[in-house]
């Protein structure tokens, strides 16, 4: 559907221009694991505020679009499956210090090879879960 | 300032997750799906979102952030272990579920109960990964 790749290369100039600002701004990586991992894990103590502030923005401006607009993730309805999805994401995207966000879009654009290899790896396994549990083992 | 422009920066990340469709899980899982109905939105997303950053970071050359401080420092170049199994680890749990940790907070308020325990079991994860990863070095370096 050509109509979704626009609103897809919107939507992530979009997410470019948000990591864009972040950087330029306040000197920092715009990586959603490592700002709510900083959190979670007491890490991130010393600029918690600043960590706050950007988990709000990001609640509440899709949660206001959604209210507008309707939204849907079409989520996997089966508990166990979200139970084990959020472990593997949650203890994955720590240890490897980042996800799609900070390895992806930050490393990425700066050509850090850490960031490349993260996202090939993540990717190919995501395609290799997908392959296992929806087209042999028929779990989603 | 330095929490307006994290408000302001995690507002348009998060507008900019909704309009792409990221977070909808069966974008995602059809960007994985390349054995299946392969859906190529996920890479119209990524090359946008790089686009803008290449030119920040060009940018960050013998300047200050807006707030003052210092910029990060340059990437590592270094490939550990634990790059390639926390992402392989990540990259199974994205595929079960189609969420990464960015989209399943911006749809926090419309996702429902999977949503809200999909988050809760991440939180849960970020937080045993220090203590994980501590052992898991001391058994490498043994």
């Amino acid at each position: 559907m050509p109509t979704e790749w626009i609103s897809g290369l919107v939507g992530g100039l979009m997410i470019g221009a948000a990591a864009a600002l972040f950087l330029l701004a306040n000197g920092r990586i715009m990586g959603a694991s490592g700002i709510v991992g900083g959190l979670v894990d007491g890490s991130g103590r010393g600029n918690r505020v600043e960590r706050a502030a950007f988990l709000a923005g990001l609640v509440a401006v899709p949660g206001f679009l959604a209210a507008l607009f309707g939204g849907d993730t079409h989520a996997s309805t089966n508990l166990a499956v979200a139970v084990a999805a959020g472990l593997l994401v949650g203890i994955g995207t720590r240890i490897a210090n980042g996800c799609t966000s900070g390895h992806g879009v930050c490393g990425i654009s700066r050509l850090s090879l850490r960031g490349i290899v993260a996202t090939v790896f993540y990717i190919l396994a995501g395609g290799l879960s997908v392959l296992l549990f929806k087209h042999l083992l028929g779990a989603i | 300032m330095r929490s307006l422009y994290a408000f302001l920066s995690g507002g348009l990340f998060g507008a900019g997750l909704y309009v792409s469709g990221m977070t909808d899980t069966r974008k995602v899982q059809g960007w994985l799906d390349v054995f299946g109905d392969w859906d190529p939105t996920l890479a119209f997303v990524l090359a946008g979102a790089i686009l803008p950053m290449a030119v920040a970071w060009r940018l960050t050359h013998a300047r200050r952030p807006l707030v003052g401080g210092s910029f990060p420092a340059p990437a590592e170049a270094r490939i550990g272990w634990p790059l390639v199994a926390g992402s392989i680890l990540f990259g199974i749990g994205w595929g079960l579920m189609g969420l990464c940790p960015g989209p399943s907070m911006a749809s926090i308020t419309y996702g429902g109960t999977p949503g809200a325990v999909f988050l809760a079991a991440m939180l849960a994860g970020m937080r045993a990964a220090p203590p994980l990863r501590r052992r898991l070095d001391a058994l490498t370096t043994a």
